[in-house]
Order: structure tokens, then sequence, then C-alpha cells
């Protein structure tokens, strides 16, 4: 039996020392927001937060997990997707079929903890998840939102981005051809 | 999914045979038919039952459920996978409707409740782009019968003439002013009155829609946002186990036996099953559990004569076909050959296109439930109807005794469509514990190597120039893969099979080439593998459109002129096409300068009823690394129900077309799969995507398909712009096997 704390609750977990994070949380905790995806650590489907790291959960045995470790799944980044990252989701409409998007926010959520203002740059070294739809050029501009969100709190900042973000998309009346 | 239309006819033909379809492994196909009657949709907006599908509130008609504090419930028969069709189904009900778009949520209801009501929610199969353009009539109509019946309810209710009271946002008023009420309150009267006769539905114009054409938010978001939406793979029953499974590597290949005593004792294990003559499942009380001991279990397989198959001798097996005498011609306009050889000038170019697996990011996974007078399975499906066949076929049990449970896609490109093996495997597992929930997932390992793919092909152009330097005929073969000899009952003697040659039709409305050349010769020779294929989104337009309009840029290249104005030469008789390439091309600031080192390519193509073009800016630095900068595509998809929907899918579409013409290969080896995740089957990431402008410039004359149109533009615009900045084609995808040197 192994002691787990995840999103301020301990759980009593009994699995095998070598169940990656992922499954524990899934199949012991019976949290499924975070998302089974490749199981190698590369898409990023089963991001979740470890003492505020960015930790890829499928690819991190439980026993590596210390009962004193705070384990964050996308269940318990906020109290009723109140997180900026979130608000400039939605606002954006970044999701289509959403299965990655779980990790999408926790891999957000954390590049902002640590960089609260990041450069295009910087979203492209750090937002290294796959999307298979193609939200990336949302998530981008959801990211920029979340920042001026966070930072300068301001609603006129983050509806300018909302505006950059659509000023690609036009409409044309092409009338009859 | 299914059998591709190359004119995909309305519901005009009174009565025909819908055919609800699964193919099992090794592409036996199995079928049945049920009966479909085409008027009968053309009635759905009066179409009551008293039960609903969800039991609560005034069913005005299938589509239309009203509750007491006036929310609306519209009814969604299309699977929602990302593309957005809910949202857009829903805005074109409510926007006859004129509820209050603030109250509108959504239901779907299953296949059995269908089946259970002849099918009032028509075609269930969410593929082909179809979600809306094959279905807008019927569900408007829903929203305006529903309409119609409240007003006069509440004309009733107040005995005044219905043509007094008008509605806005669910609020019905009286011209007088004296009286007021809303749908919640009149519903259950509405419900009762007859239906108007949906004939005499007048729609509204398009040009004055309020809900509908507008770019509202998905209603489908908010739990995408807290982990708390579940997803097929996310279900949980009382009393549920999990089960990994492992099918044959080798297709065709077989399952001779495995140990079950080395795995018997492992944490959790409870059984291990043979699901069928070449897959082997492992049930355990967890999913890791059943995987770990899978991979323990010691299984012999007899792989057939196919595992000396490799990617080398499916394309020597292409390359005859490129050549070979025979062949089937599906155009021939003016002697192409004749043209050509005796031409001053001749170029001929090779290309070639791997096969692809889909990669959903939810791997597939079925959750079943067995019992003597009962099979259920909860699955993520693009064809819902297709599920219940399969979960019928393979339970032995009736139709009426099977439902499928629809959850929301986590990725669909075609792979959950008409063929729902894993619905079969699924239910074979559940049918050896009966009345024990099994939840099957696959690795994203299994996932790789058992994929339906899109097919693999090769293709031979041909162009002839007289002496100045004018274009006298085209000449263009593939050579590859037959989706519809794979999955289709169908004979198609002689390799006649258009839907191969999708995107070179004479025909309007679905996938018409947009060139009058002086002279055409289109072929088809089909080379069948042993590797299972099938839809992938965008289907045949993604590799035919890449050889047409690379080949244009080769031609116009030979011709020495412009490659947009080479292409304007032959396009006098397509406005819609050349409607959507100069709208990229103004967009893009085609001939206009660009950065030192950053070079343009411009291709247009159709698919799906609708019209793509878009630009392209690359560079390649001196170590040949592809930066793609910005990508600009124009789409006519006729009418735009929701523009940032749109814009949303041509974004995802271009992201698909990237993955697929930069890194995307399946190869083959020893008969198998050579690639088994992300790590050597790679997508693309945010750092690499470019910088996407959507122009959307409707008609209004037509309805188009948006989920699938522009990924085939995407290569050719990329794969011409890296010509134009090494001066040298690139004919073989993916990208990455190519050097690229400026």
């Amino acid at each position: 039996m192994v002691k787990l704390n995840v999103n301020g609750k301990t759980y009593d977990v009994n699995a095998e020392p070598d169940t990656p994070l992922l499954w524990t949380i899934r199949e012991h905790v019976g949290l499924t927001g975070t998302k089974y995806g490749c199981g190698v650590a590369q898409c990023g489907a089963c991001s979740v937060h470890i003492n505020g790291n960015l930790v890829r959960s499928c690819s991190y045995p439980l026993s590596a997990v210390k009962p004193t470790d705070k384990i964050t799944t996308i269940e318990g980044l906020s109290a009723k997707r109140s997180h900026p990252v979130q608000v400039a989701w939605a606002a954006v409409d970044v999701p289509q079929c959403g299965y990655c998007q779980s990790g999408q926010i926790m891999a957000a959520a954390s590049l902002l903890k640590k960089n609260p203002h990041p450069t295009d740059r910087d979203i492209d070294e750090a937002m290294t998840n796959i999307c298979r739809c193609g939200t990336y050029q949302r998530i981008r501009a959801a990211v920029h939102m979340a920042a001026d969100l966070n930072t300068k709190g301001g609603r006129q900042v983050a509806t300018d981005e909302l505006l950059n973000h659509t000023a690609g998309l036009t409409v044309v009346d092409a009338g009859k051809v | 999914m299914t059998l591709a239309k190359k004119s995909p006819k309305p519901a005009s033909a009174s009565r025909r045979k819908f055919i609800i379809s699964s193919a099992a492994g090794g592409g036996m196909m199995l079928g049945f038919s049920l009966s479909f009657n085409a008027q009968a949709l053309e009635n759905t907006a009066t179409q009551v039952s008293k039960t609903g599908a969800s039991g609560s509130g005034a069913e005005l008609n299938a589509w239309v459920v009203i509750q007491p504090d006036d929310t609306v419930l519209v009814r969604i028969a299309r699977s929602e996978m990302g593309q957005g069709t809910l949202t857009g189904l829903a805005q074109l009900v409510a926007e006859e409707l004129e509820c209050d778009w603030k109250k509108v949520t959504t239901e779907a209801p299953t296949p059995g409740q269908n089946l259970a009501r002849e099918r009032v929610w028509g075609d269930m199969s969410t593929g082909g782009s179809r979600g809306i353009r094959t279905s807008h009539e019927y569900v408007r109509k829903g929203g305006a019968a529903a309409r119609m019946m409240l007003l006069q309810a509440a004309a009733d209710q107040w005995k005044v003439p219905v043509s007094e009271v008008s509605v806005t946002d669910s609020v019905i008023t009286h011209s007088s002013g004296k009286h007021k009420t809303t749908y919640g309150k009149v519903a259950t009267a509405a419900a009762k009155l007859t239906p108007p006769d949906p004939k005499g539905i007048k729609l509204k114009d398009p040009r004055s829609w309020k809900i509908a054409g507008k770019s509202v938010k998905r209603l489908d978001t908010v739990n995408k946002l807290d982990g708390s939406k579940v997803y097929a793979i996310d279900v949980k029953l009382p009393g549920m186990l999990l089960a990994a499974v492992k099918d044959c590597p080798v297709y065709t290949g077989k399952l001779v036996s495995y140990d079950e005593s080395k795995v018997m004792g492992m944490p959790g294990v409870r059984k291990v099953v043979r699901v069928n003559d070449h897959t082997v499942a492992v049930v355990a009380d967890t999913w890791w559990r059943a995987k770990k001991a899978l991979d323990a279990l010691p299984i012999v397989w007899e792989e057939g004569p196919n595992a000396n198959r490799s990617s080398a001798s499916i394309a020597e097996q292409l390359a005859e076909g490129l050549n070979a005498p025979e062949a089937y011609a599906m155009r021939d306009e003016n002697d192409a050959l004749k043209a050509i050889d005796g031409a001053a000038k001749k170029i001929e170019a090779v290309y070639s296109t791997p096969f692809l697996a889909h990669a959903t990011m939810e791997p597939m996974n079925c959750t079943a439930r067995y019992t003597a007078d009962k099979a259920e399975c909860w699955v993520a499906t693009q064809s819902g109807e297709a599920a219940l066949a399969a979960l019928s076929e393979e339970s032995g049990l009736p139709l009426a005794k099977c439902d499928v449970y629809k959850h929301d896609l986590g990725g669909g490109f075609g792979r959950r469509g008409g063929s729902q093996d894993y619905v079969r495997q699924a239910i074979a597992i559940a049918k050896q514990m009966p009345g024990i929930p099994i939840k099957m997932i696959w690795s994203r390992e299994e996932d790789m190597a058992h994929d339906f793919y899109r097919p693999i092909s090769q293709a031979k152009m041909r162009a002839g120039f007289d002496a100045n330097g004018k274009l006298v005929g085209v000449h263009l073969r593939v050579s590859g893969q037959s989706i519809n000899a794979f999955l289709s009952p169908v004979p198609l003697p002689g390799g006649k099979d258009d839907r191969q040659l999708q995107g070179y039709y004479k025909e309007p409305g679905d996938a018409q080439l947009g060139y009058t050349f002086p002279s055409l010769r289109v072929e088809y020779a089909m080379r069948n593998t042993h590797v299972p294929v099938g839809p992938w989104r965008g289907v045949n337009t993604n590799q035919n459109g890449l050889y047409m309009e690379c080949f244009m840029e080769e031609m116009a290249r030979a011709a020495g002129v412009d490659s947009l104005e080479f292409r304007r030469q032959f396009m006098k008789d397509f406005p819609k096409h050349l409607g959507v390439l100069n709208a990229a091309a103004e967009k893009a600031g085609w001939g206009s300068p660009l950065p030192a080192g950053r070079f343009r390519g411009i291709a247009q193509f159709m698919g799906y009823g609708s019209y793509s073009a878009a630009v392209a800016e690359v560079s390649v630095s001196d170590k040949g690394d592809l930066t793609v900068h910005r990508l600009v595509s124009a789409t006519n998809c006729g009418h735009a129900v929701n523009p940032d929907q749109i814009s949303a899918q041509i974004e995802g579409g271009i992201a698909l077309g990237l993955t697929a013409t930069w890194f995307g290969e399946m190869t083959v080896e020893k008969g198998r799969m050579q690639q088994s995740n992300f790590h050597d089957y790679q997508m693309i990431r945010l750092a690499q995507y470019p910088k996407v402008e959507t122009v959307i410039v409707p008609t209004y004359d037509f309805w188009g398909g948006v989920g699938e149109p522009t990924i085939c533009v995407v290569a050719p615009a990329v794969l011409n712009a890296i010509y134009a900045a090494t001066g040298k084609p690139v004919r073989n995808l993916p990208i990455k096997n190519n050097k690229l040197v400026a």
C-alpha cells in the first residue's frame, strides 16, 4: 500500500511499484482527466504537476513518488475552471476533440508559473505536447491571453489578444460566381 | 465513409437501401441492409414520439425538445470528434426555431433508438465531411416546424390568428402587446398539434441568418477544460474488467497458440482470451496489469506468406503498375497520348506517397457487455449504426437486442468509420465473460500496428508542349492500392475504381478537376497489397492533389510562366476553383517581394464539395532545414455556418497535412509495420506550426464540406515553395527522407 497525495487528498493505493503514475491516477485513484496517448513521454497527454513541476506521468513509476509529493491533475488545477489558462482556453475556443487538452493546459499552467510573460519562442520551447487536431495556433494565442490575464489582470488586454487571434480569419461574401 | 460516390445524389430517390457495413479483419465484408426511406427523412420534421430520446420535456419533433424552463434540447445524430458539427447543427436548428441560443443544449439519440423509430434521425455516420452538408435541410425544417407549432399553440391560447404572433429568442408576443409567453410555457400544448407539411416549410435565406452564419462559441468546450469529459476510454461500470489485446503483427497471419500458464499468476490477471483466429487478449482488474501480462504472454503466430512483404517489394509492384500496358482510363479527352507523342517538348515526373496511420490521440478502445439477451457497447465511433451492426453480428443477437452508447471521439480522421474492428474485438471478449463489462484498450503500439492506412500510391505525370511552349496535353496515371477493393464487397472489374482518382473528376459538384487542358488522359492501375487500407481524412484528394498541383508547378516552369498565371490559363470554365485561388493569392500577396531566403508555393484542388487553395511561405537553410513560415488558405464551402469553426478545421487540416508532408510514413518490413509510436511516427509540434491565415469566400449557392477539403492543398503548396527555394522538386513524401539543399 502506497500513500499518494493527489489534488490535496490522500489516497491509499495498492499498485505495483513499476505502475506508471498515469495508470495509478486513472485506475487506482479514479481520476480520468489525465489521458493516455503514447506511454513513452512523447505526446504529453498525461501531463501532471508534481510539487509544481511538469511531469509526463506515463513514464513516471509509482516507486519514484514520495508520500510527501503533492500531485496536481487537471481536476485539481483550479476551482470551477478559473485558472487563467482555462479561462483563455475557453475564450479562444482552443479544443477540438479535446483529448490532449488536459495535458496542454497543465503544460501551459506550468510554463506561466515559471515565466509569467512568455515570448513566442518561449512558448515554442515549452509547449511540446502533440495535438492531432492541430489546435497549435489557438494554444499560442491562449497562452498569451492567459499571461495577460495573470500579469495585467485586464480583460481589455485579453480582448485585444482575442482580436489579434481572429485577425487571421476573413470572410468575404463572394456573391455568385 | 462507406462507398464513395463521385457525385453524391441528394436524398431525392424515394427509397434506397442504406448499407450498414462493417468489415471484419482481413478485408472480408459482412454487411446487411436496412431500409432507408429518404422521403420519410424529409418528414422527420413532423415525427413525434411520446417517449423521446431523453424522456423529459415536450418533443416537438425528432430534432427539438423543449423543457418548461425554456431549455431547448437539440438532438444531434452525427458523431462529434472535434470537427464542431454538433455546434453547427444546433445553430441551424436554433436559427429556424428562433430560440434563445443561450438556452440551447444538445443530446444524442442512440443507434438503437434510431432503429426503433424507423431511422427518424437518418444517417448517423460521420465521415466524408457530410455532417452538415447532407443534413442541413431536414434539421432546419425540424427547427422551423417546431417554431410554427409553438406559435400556433400560443395563438390558440390567446384565441388570435397565428399571423399576429411573433417570436424573438424563445419569447412569443402578440402584435397588440397584450400577450406574452415563452416556448417553455406552450411546448406541451404545441407538441399535441398536427405538425405542418414539411413540403410547405419555407426556410430562411442564409444571408439573413442571425445564429447560424455566426462565429458562436462551441457548445462542447467546458468539460474539455477540467478533465470532466468522459471519453470512451474513461468509461467506468460496476464490476468492470480491463482487456489488453494483441493482433498478429503480420496482416492475414494467424494466432496458433499461447501459454497462459505463464501469466495467470500475475497480479490482477483473470483470463486469457482467444478473441478471434488472429488476436489474443488478457483480461485483468486494471489495464496496466492486463498489458503487462500480455507483454509477458508467450504467443505463437503463423505469419503466413505475407511475412516476406516489404516497402521495397510494394514499391516495385506499384512501379510496375505505372508502366503496365493495361490501366483503367477514367478520362480520355482529345487523345492526350497522341498529342504528347507528337509534342516538341515533353516532361515527365514520377511521384510517390506512403501509407499513413491515423494516430488519433485516443487509441482504439471499446467497452462491451454481453448477456444472453443484450449486447451493449460504450464506444467512440464515427458510425454508431455500423457499431450496432458489428455488435449484432459478433454477438449473434438481433439488432433489437443491441445498443451502442456513443461517446465523443478523441479523434477520428476516418479510423473510427465503417470498419468497427475494435467493437468486434470488445464484444468477442465480453461474450466469453457474460455479464461482466469489459473495457478493451489498445496500446499506442497496437494502434499503430493495426490501422486501415491511407493507401500507398505512385503517380506518373506526363505533359507535352508545342514549339511555342504551349501545353498540348496531360497524361497521368496513378498506381496503387484501392480502398474500395479492400473494404467493399462490390467487384471492381478491370480495376475500374473512380474513387482512387478523387479530385480528377470531370463532373461538377464533388471533387472536380479545375482545369481544361487541350487534351487529358487520367488512368488508374490498381495494385493491392496485404496491408489494410481505408479512408484517412481527405482520403484520395490528399495524394491526388499533390500529384496534380506539384506537376502544375513543373509544367509552369517548363512553359516559363508564373505558376499562378499558368493555372489561370486553364481555369476559365471553373470560376469557383479560380475564385479561391485568387483569394489565396491576394491574401498572401502573391508576386510581392519577400524577405531574403523566403519563397512561395501555390496550389488549388477540390474535394468534398468544397473549393480550396493555399499559398505557403518557406525557407530552407544552408543545412537543408525547412521552416514553414506562413500558410494562407482560402475556401469556398458554399455556406459558412460557423466561420470560426471553419477556420478551426482549416487550422487543423493544415497541421494534419503538414505532418503527413513533412514526417508521415508507415513502412513495411517482414510483412508488418515498422513504426510503433510517436518517436518514429512524428507529429508536427507547436514550434513547427506556421502562421495560418484563413479566407472564407462563401458563394451561398451550394453546401460543401469543411473537415477534409483543405488538407489536399497543403502538401503541394509547401512542396512548390521548396521547389522555388532549392530549384529542385521533391517528388517523394515525406520531406524528411529528402535532402533539401538551397
